[in-house]
């Protein structure tokens, strides 16, 4: 393979320019959900359940219909009749899952602190959270189920009539004699246990919907802070009983979601019934502090890894264990979020047999579901946390025990041994790069120096290689896994008469950047300005088709469309130019907005003559329409497949325990690169967001249930004094899957950097007998582990 | 998250401030910063009936140093502590306690009475006023009275200011000597997980966090005064605290974090 094999010839793409969306979002111009003026709107709050478990014994409203400007109020009991159907859980990963009903509002027991059990409808903000004061609910609190091993026993079953807590299993061992027979067979036998603790996405603009219905035919328009305003408007069609042409579904400006907006949430479906219900707007905005019980939450599971390798630690086989925790109830893609991840806990190693099963259950917490990178940090944090292992057990360095792993780049395309093909790869490369950036040889000198000297002060360098599978997806892979959707994107492209251009795309952005990349593909292609290129988005009556944005799937699913319709609209441009030239439309080629006739420089046209042309109509070849423009939908055969080396240094106060994160070094690969600093911008949020969980963010919950760090004074979300400057740079393999050559890149710096610090953790603290770490390794947590190793001065 | 509804009065002065909590009794409470108390309010925890505005009495803001006495206005803000060139002269611990506090908003906003009256035992500010020896004065219908800061804070958030008083300035003496701040967090706008102010060498020696009020560590200072190195002062500096357990830390490890932070303060001290 080619490593700079580009298919961009206009000298726009590749560029680092700046982001269109910028000026809007730093001047306050952009509006967010919040931002929305809706006179006559009527807000929405809702009673939440103070206990993680308990019976609804009955709720009376009748106070807060006396607090003034409270419109009304409503039990989970009063809006029982309202719902077509349960919130929509799209995953149903095996045909026996359980999957208990779960309301907007609950009926006859709450299940998680946050569970929703009343409303309040009311003519201001104020008026509606001065009437939730009002509500009183008699509730009849049970024992609440925490733990996920404690949900696993049954000792309480939360859905009485699903009889256990146990949602799903599902395996995928294609070989399980070959992988018993390689543990049997092995050197080295590593088995470790990690566990994820949840956490809690922090967006900087929590959720928030308003609802305005046309009082005279039906219509209404749902605005969403959503990732997905496409999936959400079929999914509240059929949740309510909406006619699905009669709703629009806008996202606005969208403050970040990191996938904790890739959902259809009680709040949306509740505010939609009520303006439905009352005739009038109807608006919800999330609080801070509410978001950290009613929003979706990430990770939680519990993993064993085996790792079966020969004497040289070449791995022969890798089994892994899931104890996943859903929640109290399935929400959207809830279950498939493990799964995302079953097919990586081999990473980017060459291994012949493999073995994953996930267990998932119901617990009295909120709801978990997709959190950047889902299912995949997860697996590259073990796969990765076990190398290290295995690197110990071997005597060989934690980067020589990968050198000796990965898949070798003539491999590739990889049949990898869970069923995936790797699209393409070369793995070494940016391992030696990562190696080179921190400056690996003098930082291991200096460590061995200070451990020399019986410093207290330690230093630990961590390796983290990654290779994810993102870019969701081929449709039939995705019905193979019963999930319910496609995974296509569809793209228009438009030239208007005057040479402006219009793009209008199904993804989703909600701060990445697509409005530049989209801009910057068209116009490398058309020749003209990307200032000059419009790209419409987030509302379906403008965008009617489309899958949204998640998965690191914009880009080389929604990219693509966009590139393949420009190709289709330049196809179109160059046979009317041919007659306007009279030449062969084969013979004529794009450059710099100009059509030209190969050998003949003189005959030309530019795209703006033909767009004007294709306009007007007086002259078009027979059997060509007027206008100029394409629609695509693509439907891509394959995953991409990222990959990278991310190396992180700490250095540890072995006396207080304190972890001070002091380089990062990343070489990624996302083949080719579009804009090189939304990369960048990418990785650096992505690392950072990692290197949250290694050490400080932890949803913390009481032996009750109760989230002890629901705000931002406890729920540790690092600022920019936490930052480092990072050194990053990347190497270029392009896929094969797609025409750009492109692969995601929205998630690989989440899915590589929590290892790579806790594989560095780890790595300073081995001299004192500390072999493993919880997460976040906090100070307390670090320091306890010194202790309980035995050592630790004081 | 929504307060509850509130009146709003402003007081552009220490006398209208005391006027205006006479007028409205004991449900009234002082805006400073509201840094502390708007917070309160959002989460319906606290729900005053009326605010008291003091945002533009200029008479309780500034910083000046009289021969030996050092004099801030409470209405001055821990950004205008941290940048004067004065106070760096004069009460170096001061100034330096004040950047460690929050982050840059908090601290434009924050004051250094808000602080003090507000009496967190997490809080930095009471800390480095108790180990300066700080003495408060409140101002009441009845005029005004001089608080020693060791007898100031009474509770958790609790203080000895009467619910008519208003915090208007804060003494201290001039303190040139060996002196530190010890602050151990997790992220840099955080509040301490456990915190030590050196102040004069070890002559005085607070403690943040490590109980319900901010706490003077006095065996520490006992220590020293006799003649004690850090790491044996040091050893005594959790001995009559009663430390409290949260997500960041347990008794225990706080009992351990107060040893060595106080033995690193008081090296850094000249101890
Ligand atoms: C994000 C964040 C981070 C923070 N981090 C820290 C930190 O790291 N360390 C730290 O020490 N603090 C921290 N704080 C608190 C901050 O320092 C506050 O400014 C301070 O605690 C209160 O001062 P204020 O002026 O804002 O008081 P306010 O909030 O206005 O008032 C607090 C209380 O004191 C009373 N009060 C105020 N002024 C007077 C007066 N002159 N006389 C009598 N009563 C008065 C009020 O009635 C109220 O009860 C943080 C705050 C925030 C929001």
């Amino acid at each position: 393979m080619t490593i700079t094999e580009t298919p961009f010839a206009g000298g726009i793409v590749g560029e680092a320019r700046l982001r269109k969306e910028d000026p809007a979002l730093l001047t306050g111009e952009a509006k967010f959900i919040d931002d929305l003026d809706l006179p006559g709107a009527l807000w929405v709050a809702c009673v939440r359940s103070p206990h993680a478990h308990a019976r609804i014994n009955g709720v009376d409203t009748s106070e807060a219909l006396a607090v003034d400007g409270v419109v009304a109020a409503y039990s989970g009991e009063d809006l029982a009749d309202t719902w077509v159907a349960p919130l929509p859980c799209a995953w149903p990963v095996t045909d026996d899952m359980n999957n208990p009903a779960h309301f907007p509002v609950a009926q006859g027991k709450a299940n998680y602190a946050g569970d929703i059990v009343a409303v309040v409808v009311a003519t201001s903000r104020y008026a509606a959270a001065d009437g939730l004061e009002g509500v009183v609910v008699d509730y009849e609190p049970l024992d609440a189920v925490v733990s996920i091993e404690d949900a696993e026993s049954d000792r309480v079953v939360i859905h009485e009539d699903l009889g256990t807590n146990v949602s799903y299993e599902w395996p995928l061992i294609p070989d399980p004699e070959g992988v018993d027979a390689a543990f049997e067979a092995a050197t080295h036998h590593i088995t470790e246990t990690y566990v994820h603790q949840r956490l809690i996405p922090a967006p900087m603009e929590p959720r928030g919907v308003a609802v305005v219905p046309a009082p005279h035919n039906g219509d209404m328009t749902l605005y969403s802070s959503t990732q997905i305003p496409h999936v959400l408007k079929v999914m509240a069609a059929l949740t309510l009983g909406v006619p699905e042409q009669k709703l629009r579904v806008i996202a606005p400006s969208v403050g970040g979601g990191f996938g904790c907006k890739l959902n259809v949430y009680a709040e949306e479906i509740l505010c939609m019934a009520l303006a439905q219900r009352h005739g009038v707007p109807v608006r919800w905005t999330e609080s801070r502090t509410e978001a950290a019980g009613s929003t979706i939450q990430g990770r939680a599971q519990r993993q064993t890894i085996e790792l079966a390798a020969d004497a040289d630690g070449k791995l022969t086989a890798v089994r892994a264990t899931l104890l996943a925790d859903m929640g109290a109830y399935l929400q959207l893609v809830a279950p498939g979020v493990p799964l995302l991840g079953a097919f990586l806990y081999h990473g980017l190693y060459d291994v012949p047999l493999y073995s994953f099963t996930c267990k998932s259950v119901f617990t009295n917490l909120t709801p978990t579901d997709a959190y950047r990178g889902a299912g995949r940090p997860e697996a590259t944090y073990a796969i990765e946390r076990g190398m290290d292992a295995l690197a110990v057990a071997v005597g060989v360095g934690a980067d020589e025990i990968r050198s000796r792993n990965f898949i070798p780049t003539e491999k590739f395309p990889y049949d990898s041994p869970a069923g995936l093909v790797f699209d393409s790869g070369n793995y070494q490369p940016a391992l030696d790069r990562a190696k080179e950036l921190i400056g690996w040889d003098a930082r291991m000198a200096e460590q061995a120096e200070r451990r020399a000297a019986g410093s207290t002060t330690h230093l630990g360098i961590g390796i983290s290689t990654y290779v994810e599978m993102c870019g969701l997806a081929p449709s039939r892979v995705l019905a193979s896994l019963n999930y319910g959707a496609g995974g296509w994107e569809s793209a228009t492209v438009r030239v208007l008469p005057t040479c402006k251009v219009q793009v209008v795309t199904g993804a989703t952005p909600h701060g990445q950047g697509h409005e530049t990349c989209w801009s910057m593909i068209v116009a490398d292609r058309l020749g003209v300005d990307p200032d000059d290129v419009e790209v419409l988005h987030s509302d379906t009556a403008i965008s009617p088709l489309g899958m949204d944005t998640y998965g690191s799937r914009s880009l080389s699913v929604g990219g693509t469309a966009i590139w393949m319709a420009t190709e289709k609209v330049v196809e179109k441009a160059a046979t009317i130019a041919a007659h306007m030239l009279e030449a062969n439309p084969e013979d004529l080629e794009l450059t710099g907005g100009v059509f030209s006739v190969k050998g003949s420089p003189d005959a030309e046209v530019p795209l703006a003559g033909v767009a004007f042309a294709a306009f007007t109509a007086h002259d078009l070849p027979d059997g060509v329409e007027p206008n100029l423009q394409a629609q695509v939908t693509w439907d891509p055969p394959n995953f991409t497949f990222p990959f990278g080396a991310h190396i992180a240094v700490v250095e540890i106060d072995e006396v207080t325990g304190a972890v001070d994160l002091i380089d990062y070094a990343a070489c990624d690969d996302c083949g080719n690169q579009i804009n090189p600093m939304i990369v960048e911008g990418q990785i650096h949020g992505g690392i950072v967001q990692g290197v949250a969980q290694a050490l400080w963010e932890e949803a913390v919950y009481d032996e009750d249930g109760q989230c002890r760090s629901a705000n931002l004074a406890d729920y540790l979300v690092p600022s920019a004094a936490e930052c480092i400057d990072m050194k990053l740079d990347h190497t270029v393999t392009p896929s094969p899957t797609n025409p750009m050559g492109v692969k995601g890149i929205g998630e690989a710096g989440t899915i590589a950097s929590t290892p790579a610090v806790m594989n560095a953790v780890v790595n300073a603290l081995r001299p004192l007998g500390v072999t493993g770490m919880a997460m976040p390794a906090s100070p307390m947590t670090v320091r306890r582990a010194i202790e309980a190793a035995g050592g630790g001065a004081s | 998250m929504i307060p509850a509804a509130v009146g709003y009065v402003r007081a552009d002065s220490a006398e209208a401030a005391v006027a205006a909590l006479g007028e409205h009794g004991d449900e009234a409470k002082l805006l400073a910063g509201g840094q502390s108390l708007i917070p309160l309010m959002r989460l319906r925890l606290a729900r005053p009936s009326v605010l008291v505005d003091m945002g533009r009495a200029e008479d309780l803001r500034g910083i000046s140093v009289d021969g030996d006495t050092v004099s801030i206005g409470a209405l001055t803000s821990h950004s205008a502590l941290e940048h004067s060139v004065e106070l760096a002269a004069a009460c170096p611990l001061l100034a330096h306690v004040a950047s460690q506090v929050g982050d840059p908003a908090v601290r434009h906003r924050g004051t250094l009475g808000g602080s003090l009256a507000h009496a967190d035992p997490a809080s930095d500010l009471p800390a480095a006023v108790l180990a300066l020896g700080g003495t408060l004065v409140a101002t009441g219908p009845g005029g005004s009275r001089e608080i020693a800061a060791s007898d100031f804070f009474t509770g958790f958030l609790e203080s000895a200011l009467a619910s008519d008083e208003v915090l208007t300035t804060v003494h201290l003496p001039v303190s040139t000597g060996g002196w530190a701040y010890q602050k151990f967090n997790r992220r840099a706008q955080d509040w301490a997980i456990v915190g030590v102010a050196v102040a004069e060498g070890g002559a005085g020696v607070s403690l943040v966090n490590m109980g319900s009020t901010p706490l003077r560590a006095a065996a520490v200072e006992a220590a020293v005064a006799g003649g004690a190195g850090a790491s044996d002062a040091a050893a005594v500096a959790a001995d009559g605290t009663e430390p409290p357990t949260d997500n960041n830390a347990d008794g225990a490890y706080r009992e351990h974090l107060v040893r060595v932070l106080t033995e690193r303060a008081l090296v850094a001290a000249g101890a």
